[in-house]
Formats: C-alpha cells, structure tokens, sequence
C-alpha cells in the first residue's frame, strides 16, 4: 500500500511530507519535483520510475501525492487522494496551499490517523472531527477515557458514519436531485451522445438512527414483475428499445446504472431495489445514477460559422429553450470559440450580452435569465489579423452552460422519502430537481 | 488545537533559536503554548528536509511527557522521522511509548503503538512484540485494529523474528473478531504479508470467504477493499460455490467508492474462471459493464483507470462492454490520457456495423490541436482499416480528405498507415498512390520517407516516374536515417526487378554505398545479400524480393494469454495502467497465477503447464487448512524462508533491455539508477538493524530500474513500425 503522502505547491515547494514505511526516502520529494513539476512532457498523473510509482492529483494550486512501491491498487490510491481533497475542505472550507500551510500540523494529525501503514483508515469527517479539532471545529467531548472510548467505537463500527447521539428539535431532511446533462452534438446536428450524470445530495437533520427508505421513479422498481430474471437487475442490454419508450411515457426512467453511498444497503438494493440506509448527519452524496434514453435535452443550439476568405468569420448561433415555459433557467453562457489569431469582434444579440474574451479565445454570451419555450440569436463577426503562417484552426465546439430548477433531464423523480426512527417522530422531507451542463458540447456546421 | 493560521511558522529556523524557544516560557506558560509553537515550528523545518533539527531531538523528547495530547503527537511525528539517524537518542523515547500502551485510554494505547512501530530502530521493534500480543486482544476494537496493522509493521522490519514468534498465529487467530473493522485489518495485515515473503502461502476455504463476504457491508469502503482483495486467496473448488460466492459480491459494484467498484470486478473476473455455466457468466458480465461506464463520470484520473482497465477485461471477455461505443467519445475538455485512452477503447470497440459513426468521430478528432492525440486519431483509420475489411474504402477515403487538408504531420502519419493498407490489401486501391505520391515533398520524417519509398518500390511499374522519385531521395541518401536507408535499398532492388532498364542504374550505387560506406551491420549485410542474389540468379531474387509478404493484423497489440491471465488477476492495480507483464515493471510483485482446483475451467490452456509447476499443489494448502480450522483465513509459514528448498521457484520472466524501448528511456533509467542506489547506500549504514545487512530497501536492490511511462508506453514507436520489412506491428 502507500509508502507516503506528499504535499507540494507549483513552485514545487514540499509542503507535507509523510513517510509510512521505511522506503519512502525524502529524496523523493526531489524526484517527483524534477520528474513530474518541472517537466511539462509529463501528461500522465502516474509515473513509475524504477520500483517507485508517483500518483498525482492537481487540485486548486497544490499537487497531492502518493508514492507507492510495488503494484499497488491504483483505485484504492486516487480515491485515498480524492477523500483527503474532501476531508480538507471539510476542515478548512478550501484546500489550497494556503490552507495546507496553515494546517500543516493538523495535516499530519489527521494523515496519522487516515493512514495505518499506509492503509486508509477511518476517513469520515463527522468521526474524526470528533477528535481531532481546530480552533474552527470545536470536538464535542473532551478527551477523558471514557469520551474516548466512545470515539473508538465510532470509528470502528459498523455506523461509522453516524454518531448515536445525535438530537433534533426539528426532524428535516433535505433531498437535492442534481442532474448534469451531457450533449455532443456534430455539425449536421446528429446528436452523438447525449448522458445524464445524476446525483442526489442530502441533507439529513434527523435524531437518533433513523433508518430511511427511498423510491424513485425507477424503470424497474415500478415493474418489478418484468425484471429480467432474478440477477439481471441492473444489465438493461436484453430489453428491446420499444418497450422503454413506452415505459417512459408512461412517467418512469431507467437508470442504466446506480452507484450510492457506504451508508446504503447494498444487498437489498440488488435483491429487490429498495434504497434502504441509515443517513450520515448532515450533508451527503446518497447516491449517483446515469441514465442514458429519452434524455431531455434543455437546449437546442444551432450554430453556422461562416468563414470568409483568411480575414473574416462569421457567426450565427440560434439558441432555443425546450421545456416548459412556467419554467427558466439561470446563468446561461454559451461559449463560442474564435480562431486564435482574431484582432477584434464585433457582436448582435436579442438577448443577453456577449463579449470576446481573448485570453481564453471566445466570444462568451450570457443570458442570467432564459425562460421555457423562447428563442435568441447570436449574430457576431471576428476580424482576423493576417499571419505570415497559414495554421489551420481546429475549430473547437461551442459549450453551454446553464442551470435549471425543477426540472431532470432524465425524467426523475422522487417518489417517496419515509423515516422510521423508535423515537417515533415525524419529520418534514423537502425535494429539489436541478439540471445543469455537464459537458454540453455542439460541433460548428461549417459553410463557406 | 492547532490555530489555522500556521502559515507563519513554515520558515526555515536555526537550531539555536528553535532550542531557545523550546525551553522559553517555563512556568508562566501554563498552556505550553510557546512549547507548541516552537515545536510547529520544528515540524515545518522537518518537512523542508532541514535536517539540521535532529540536534534538536534531545530537547524534544524532553517535551513528550507533557500533558498535551498535541504536543505528543508532534515529539512523536519528529520521533518517527529522525530515530534512524540517531538511534542512541531515540532510546531515551522509549519508556515513554511503552509507558504509554498501557494508558487508560484507548486512543492514547494506539498511538503509542502505532508510533513505536514506525520506528526502525532494533531496540523499538524488539520492545514491541510484549505489549504487542497484549493489545492484540485489547478489549478495545480500535487498539486491536492497530495491532492488527502492526504485525504487519514488525514483519517488514524484522521478517525473522516475527516468523520465529507467535504473532502470524495470533494475527490468524484474530479473525474471529467479532468486529468487522478489525477482521478487515487483520486481513490487509496478512495480505501485505504475504506479498513480502514466497514462504508465506494465504488459504480460504468456502467457509470462510463466504463469512467474509456477509461482513462486506459492515465495513468501511477501506476494509471492503482489502476483504475483496483477501477473496483472491479463495480457490474455489466447486462450479456452485464460486457462482455463489460472485453474485453475492456483485451489489458491491454499486458503491460510490471506485476501489470498492474495480476490486469487485477483479474478484468476480478471477471466480468466472471457476464457473462452468456459460448462461451465468454471460450474466456476471454483463453486470460487470454499467459500473465500468458508471466510472467514466468520475475525477479523470479514476477514468483513466477504468478506462486502462476495460481495454484489459475486453481482451478477456469480449461480451462486456457490448453496449453503446458512444460512451467512449472523447470530450474535447478531457486530459490527452484519458483521450488517447479512449481511442485506444473505440478502436477495439469498432465493428462494421458503427464504424461510420466511429470514422465520422475520429475525422473530427483529426482537426484538434494536440499533435499527439491528431497522429493517433489518424492511425487509428488506418487501423481500422486492416481491421475491417468491408470498410476499408470508406477508411481509405477519410484518410485522403485529411491529406487534402496538408497539414504535415497528418500527411505523414496518412502516408504510414496507407502504407500498411497496401501491405494489408496488395494490388487493391492502387488509385490512391498517385494521391499520396503528390504530397511526397511534405515528407520530413523518417517513418513516414520509409513508408513512401516502400510504396514507391513495391508499385515501381506501376508509378511513371518511380525511377527519378527514388533518385531524388538518393541524393540525400548520406543524410538519411538508417530506417529511410534500409527502405531506399530494398526499393531499389524492388524497381530494378520490376524495370530492369531504370534501375539498372540506380542499383550498383546504392549496392556500393551499402557495403563499403556505411556503418551499420544491418545496412551492410541486408547490401550484401541483395548483391549476391541479383549476382547469381535474379529468377531466385525476383521470388525473394517481390514474393508473397505474410499477412498484417491490425490486433497486435494484444496481450499473450499468460501476461492477460496474470493482469486479469490484477485488475484496478497499477499494472493494468501499464498493461505489461507484472514482472516487468513492477519486479518486486508477488506473482499471481490461477489456482488449480477441480472447478477451473481452462478452455484455453496455452502454456497451462508452467503455471502449474510454480505452485504448491492445492492439496497441501487445503490440508493446513484443515488442520487450523479455527481461523477463518490461514497463513502458513513454510519453514525455515531462507532455505531454498521449501521455497516455490521464482518463476522468470525473460526480460531483455531491449523490452522496454528507447534510448532515451536508458538515460532516465540509469539516472534514476544512480539515484536509488545513491539513497541507498548512504543511509543504509546508519540504520541497519543487526544481522540484516539487506533489509533497508528494496528500491537498493542490485537490480536494474525501469521507467515506464504512460507517454513511452504508448507513445510514438518508429522502431517497431518502421522499415519495408517490419510493417507486421501496427502501433495506434
């Protein structure tokens, strides 16, 4: 497993240094620095060199990495990396290296505690922050034997993500539906790809350990008599593409694939699609889905890129709103690329306002507001400087981004939310539905 | 506890100062608060490798008894770092840490614990194995899952002696835990032994595996992955069980975490091969494809992974991953590694029934801006174009349009990849030479000059002016790469055979040159044996020279069965990035290699028999088994581990220099040489424990490193492809 954690900046500063076994050499900070920071060939977040693997991640402005000797599992590294990102920002609001170099001490605390010869531990924030503490988060309990005692418990039970003692006045739970659309759509204007990546968040205040149940308009939880076959759940390959349209006008999805939280019972959602689990306190991903079929596509954009001799292109970008128009979506940019060598631009639109970015070569037009059913269009011209080497241009396609409320471009919706606690309390469950762009992607139609 | 607003304190200090500030406050510093900046303070210089601190450890250990659990923790952090350097100091420590596994509290037994076994120092590890066997059965599960790791600390200080003792027993013993967290602990111990030692064999019987894997859901996301990694030691040695056994892992490929996700399809990939019925394999793998697509949704390195990962589990079992190509299209946002990755993924994806979406993509892919990623999508028409035979017109004209685009570089990876087309197709789709011979100017590169004049040579009668385009790269031939040269002589040879008045000129120069004005052997004697054939019989030499040429494949690049058994066995870990035999990169592994039981289903059996002469025969294990049935998992230690007898042959693995690839991957191989080595010997001597002249590092090993990068790995290989005579390999 892990030989050491490894914390830099870009200037290549080593900010965090944590050996776990006796072969992870302080000489390695040197050769990640020379290897992987200082050489801009380096494209692959993994480098072996010799019996030594360097495993990065980049985020915000530090490298986070972990060195590995042997074949380590490579998935269990980047998930350890990825939940010391989020076990950060859960004790500093930001993890950058401004707040590494704040926390430093802390750091190697909590990297003490997550990591037992290099093996993840423990990782849940509630837990650890039980004690291990800053000034910001305040540890409930002192540490007599006792209190402690009940910390152990904690990190080593089956709940580990859940204290017992928890009390509320109020009982609520906050269910989020975040859907991130994905559209890569050619030139002819053939969708190519069109994905929705799900997520829903929740937000648990509830006393004591409520056991939740949770249903969604899932294809086959709703028909559960069709379900091919008592372990072909999950694999949708085998049903014929008529029968799911008929499925989903009928007001159901079908979720090519679900992914949840350590909280969720696994095995009772693969025998009979039952969402059953005990919610962490607090904010928490329950679960991700992906669907792929009848997927609603919120925009439809219809851009033609006129390029006029070596000196000129024109544009003509159409975007239509296609949902309800009880409904609006917020912040909607859509991002128009320009050849590299543009001087300057020239833009019309019906609505919003669209300006040239230069730094990131695009002309970028930003509705904040854009309500169902409706129509805008771009015009816009760039002048391009002449250059004394021809480069073609790749042409890059435009992006959207956007967000809605009350609306899934699955289709999703929740069905119910039930809580069943000895305390027999009832509680106040509120749902929310956003969709927003994923990587929402048209190619250009070129005329000339 | 600690401010957050240490930024401050990460400067360089001077011992002087640090020690002065160490011992300031004294009694009026109640909360010890300048002991703890100063210390911040130390520990930042620590990071920095300013190594002057050590002198400043006396001092520190002064501070470990006080009553601060921060303080503690940091005189422990410096402790860890510093005892190899001056193990004399670091003694006086070590009352403190014993004193302090028998704390009270249960979190202060483990730190102590967990501290005192990261220390390299003889007398620490020698003072643990007492309090060790005591914590092992702690009535507390969180110093028991310590303890756990902690066996596995003490063998890789001190193999020896934890063979000699009774800590591997106990350890086995501790599986009956009635905790989860701690029998997920015990195993992950007990496999990191197991991967240090070939005395050391890990068995689990049905029984047990199955108890295992009903624990699953009971255990962090961690400990589910080093219970499914244990589940490798499984054989099962009946159809039923391992049918069993890998529908009750499959809801584990629903977890959010994608170690939870990738160690689940290794272990349910490895127990297929036990299971007789086609129905329900067909069954476990489609289960197998959603997850994996699910992943590609993840931070882009997991997808790199998983992406690493498919290619590997597609080879293997080619009826997963039958849905949508689609998802594999790359975004134009996604990092070059997980593009090229994804590439590679559609290439083998691509059937006659989507390649015209796929063309249309890879066309689109063409007009990008990253060269690398460009070239590949050009090469990966090409490729499709030996691959699928019914589509190789629709390939061919996707590539002329993008020659007609006259951007160089995809003019010459064109050229090269037309060129296999010819080799694939003979005598087929000759319209298009004169297409390519039109851009024949842009040609700077030395594969893509070697593809044209192969071409140039092979069509000699068939091209106008083959004569004059071969004599204006000979002008330059001195100038040449060896590669270019070797293609100017056979394509010499080629055209004087086909149009003996043209080349008849031609053919003596270049002989000449060959043989008396060159330096490389291969030049040389490829010159000599053309001179010798036209000089006896040219009939012979026309057969020679213009005889049939064994068919291309576009497929190889697949893995032998063997390395593909062994990554199958290895799927999530590091070498599935590398898709390489093991040993090759990584040769320090313990080698895996199916378990022969009455339930394997060898349908394949390739080189069955090496694989099963490596191993101990399964009767053995399962007799130990038997006879310490009280553990759920047994670990056997084989005797004394140094003698050579008991031990299993290492198995080899040919590898040549010459397998890993360019020059410039030596030059970083041997300045990483001399790094490793360097470290090595330096610090070896101030921390050697007695007796254990070897044991520092493995990375000191007398054995020559590796560098095998993602970019080397898959990047441009002119070698292989390059040359009339080598068009058999076909790199993407």
């Amino acid at each position: 497993m892990l030989s050491g954690i490894l914390v830099f900046n870009q200037k290549g500063e080593n900010l965090i240094f944590r050996a776990f076994r006796s072969d992870c050499r302080p000489r390695l900070a040197d050769i990640f620095r020379i290897q992987v920071i200082a050489n801009p060939q380096v494209r692959s977040p993994i480098l072996t060199l010799g019996s030594t693997t360097f495993s990065h991640v980049k985020h915000e402005n530090i490298y986070l990495v972990a060195v590995t000797k042997s074949n380590a599992n490579a998935a269990l590294v980047f998930e350890f990396l990825y939940r010391l990102i989020l076990l950060g920002k859960s004790y500093f609001g930001k993890f950058d290296e401004e707040a590494v170099k704040n926390n430093f001490v802390l750091i190697y605390e909590l990297l003490d505690e997550i990591l037992d010869f290099g093996y993840p531990q423990n990782t849940d924030p509630d837990t650890l922050k039980m004690y291990i503490t800053t000034e910001g988060v305040k540890s409930a309990i002192a540490n007599s034997p006792t209190d402690s005692s009940r910390i152990t418990q904690q990190a080593t039970g089956a709940l580990s993500w859940r204290r017992s003692d928890i009390k509320y006045r109020k009982n609520e739970a906050f269910v989020d539906v975040i859907e991130d659309v994905n559209l890569l759509m050619s030139a002819t204007g053939t969708v190519l790809r069109a994905d929705v990546n799900g997520q829903i968040v929740m937000r648990a205040y509830l006393t004591g350990t409520p056991e939740c149940k949770f249903g969604l308009n899932d294809r086959l939880l709703l028909d559960t008599g069709d379900s091919p076959g008592a372990n072909g759940g999950r694999g949708s390959g085998g049903i014929s593409g008529n029968k799911k349209t008929t499925r989903a006008a009928a007001g159901s999805v079908t979720l090519e694939d679900c992914q949840f939280h350590q909280c969720v019972k696994l095995g009772r959602f693969d025998a009979d699609r039952i969402i059953s689990f005990v919610p962490p306190d607090g904010e928490f991903e329950l679960m991700r889905y992906r669907a792929t079929e009848n997927v609603n596509l919120p925009f439809k954009v219809h851009p033609i890129v006129r390029e006029i001799g070596t000196t000129k292109v024109e544009y003509s970008v159409a975007i239509k709103a296609n949902y309800s128009s009880k409904l609006f979506a917020t912040n909607v940019v859509v991002r128009i690329p320009t050849p590299l060598n543009t001087a300057k631009t020239t833009e019309r639109t019906s609505q919003g306002r669209a300006k040239y970015e230069p730094e990131q070569n695009n002309i970028v037009w930003k509705i904040p507001r854009f309500s169902g059913q409706s129509e805008y269009v771009l015009n816009a011209e760039a002048t391009l400087t002449s250059m004394t080497h021809q480069k073609a241009w790749s042409r890059p396609p435009l992006s959207l981004s956007f967000s809605i409320l009350m609306f899934t471009s699955s289709g999703l919706l929740v069905r119910y939310l039930k809580v069943f606690e000895k305390g027999n309390y009832s509680s106040v469950k509120w749902v929310r539905y956003m969709t927003r762009a994923g990587s929402y992607e048209i190619r250009p139609a070129l005329r000339f | 506890m600690s401010s957050g607003g240490d930024a401050k304190l990460f400067a360089r200090g001077k011992v002087a100062e640090l020690r002065q500030e160490l011992n300031s406050g004294g009694k009026k510093d109640k909360n010890y608060s300048a002991k703890k900046i100063a210390l911040k303070k130390i520990v930042a210089n620590m990071t920095m490798s300013n190594n002057d601190m050590v002198a400043l450890f006396p001092d520190v250990i002064d501070c470990m008894n006080l009553p601060s659990l921060e303080i503690k923790k940091m005189c422990f952090l410096f402790l860890v770092n510093y005892s190899r350097m001056k193990p004399e100091v670091a003694m006086k420590a070590l009352p403190i840490l014993v004193d302090d596994m028998e704390d009270t509290n249960p979190l202060v037994r483990a730190l102590a614990l967990r501290t005192i076994s990261y220390v390299h120092v003889r007398e620490f590890v020698e003072a643990t194995f007492q309090p060790l066997k005591r914590l092992m059965q702690d009535n507390d599960a969180y110093v028991r899952k310590t303890a756990a790791f902690c066996v596995a600390k003490l063998y890789e200080h001190d193999k020896k002696t934890v063979e000699n003792s009774d800590l591997i027993d106990r350890l086995n013993r501790m599986l009956k835990d009635d905790n989860p967290t701690v029998v997920s602990s015990v195993l992950a111990s007990l496999c990191d032994i197991w991967g240090r030692s070939e005395s050391i064999s890990l068995t689990i019987d049905y029984v047990s595996a199955s108890k295992l894997v009903s624990i699953l859901p009971d255990c962090s996301e961690w400990g589910q992955s080093y219970i499914l990694e244990a589940l490798m030691s499984y054989v099962p040695q009946d159809t039923a069980e391992a049918l069993l056994l890998a529908e009750r892992v499959a809801p584990r490929l629903s977890h959010s975490n994608s170690a939870v996700v990738l160690t689940s399809c290794r272990v349910i990939l490895y127990l297929m091969n036990y299971i007789a019925d086609e129905k329900h394999i067909t069954s476990l793998c489609r289960k197998l494809s959603p997850p994996l697509v699910t992943l590609l949704s993840k931070p882009p390195e997991v997808q790199y992974l998983a992406l690493r990962n498919a290619i590997l589990i597609l080879q293997k079992r080619p009826e997963v991953l039958r849905n949508d190509i689609r998802v594999f299209f790359c975004n134009y946002n996604d990092p070059i590694y997980v593009k090229v990755t994804k590439l590679e993924l559609m290439f083998m994806l691509t059937t006659k029934d989507n390649i015209s979406v796929v063309l249309a993509e890879l066309r689109e892919y063409a007009t990008e801006i990253d060269v690398h990623f460009v070239r590949k999508a050009v090469r990966a028409i090409g490729k499709l174009a030996v691959k699928i035979e019914s589509a190789a017109k629709q390939c061919i004209d996707t590539l002329l349009e993008l020659v007609d685009a006259k951007i160089p570089y995809i003019v010459q990876e064109a050229t090269v990849v037309i060129r296999n087309i010819f080799r694939k197709y003979p005598n087929q789709y000759e319209s298009i030479i004169s297409h390519v011979i039109r851009n024949i100017d842009d040609l700077d590169e030395p594969e893509a000059k070697a593809a044209v004049i192969w071409i140039i040579g092979q069509y000699a009668d068939r091209i106008d002016n083959s004569d004059g385009l071969l004599q204006d790269y000979l002008a330059t031939f001195h100038d040449e790469t060896v590669e270019v040269q070797l293609a100017l002589l056979t394509a010499t040879v080629k055209l004087f055979i086909q149009r003996p008045t043209k080349g008849q000129q031609l053919v003596p120069q270049v002989l000449k040159w060959c043989t008396e004005e060159t330096d490389d052997p291969d030049l040389r004697d490829r010159g000599y044996m053309y001179w010798r054939l036209l000089s006896t019989d040219p009939a012979t030499a026309k057969q020679v020279v213009m005889g049939q040429k064994p068919p291309i494949t576009a497929e190889s690049e697949k893995l032998d069965p063997r390395t593909l058994e062994e990554l199958c066995l290895n799927v999530g870990t590091l070498a599935t990035v590398y898709l390489k035999p093991i040993h090759q990169v990584f040769r320090a592994a313990r080698p895996r290699r199916l378990q022969h039981s009455p339930a394997l289903q060898r349908l394949q059996v390739e080189d069955g028999t090496a694989s099963m002469l490596e191993y101990n025969p399964p009767t053995a294990n399962m007799a130990s088994a038997s006879t310490s049935n009280s553990g759920l998992a047994t670990i056997i230690t084989t005797g004394n581990p140094i003698s050579p007898v008991n031990a299993p042959p290492a198995p080899t693995f040919p590898v040549g220099p010459s397998a890993t690839g360019t020059a410039a991957g030596a030059d970083a191989v041997n300045a990483a040489d001399n790094y490793f080595n360097g470290i090595g010997s330096q610090q070896m001597a101030s921390m050697d424990l007695g007796g254990r002249g070897n044991g520092a590092g493995s990375g000191g090993a007398p054995q020559s490193q590796f560098v095998v990068t993602q970019n080397q790995q898959q990047g441009y290989q002119p070698q292989y492809a390059g040359g009339a005579a080598t068009g058999e390999l076909l790199l993407l």
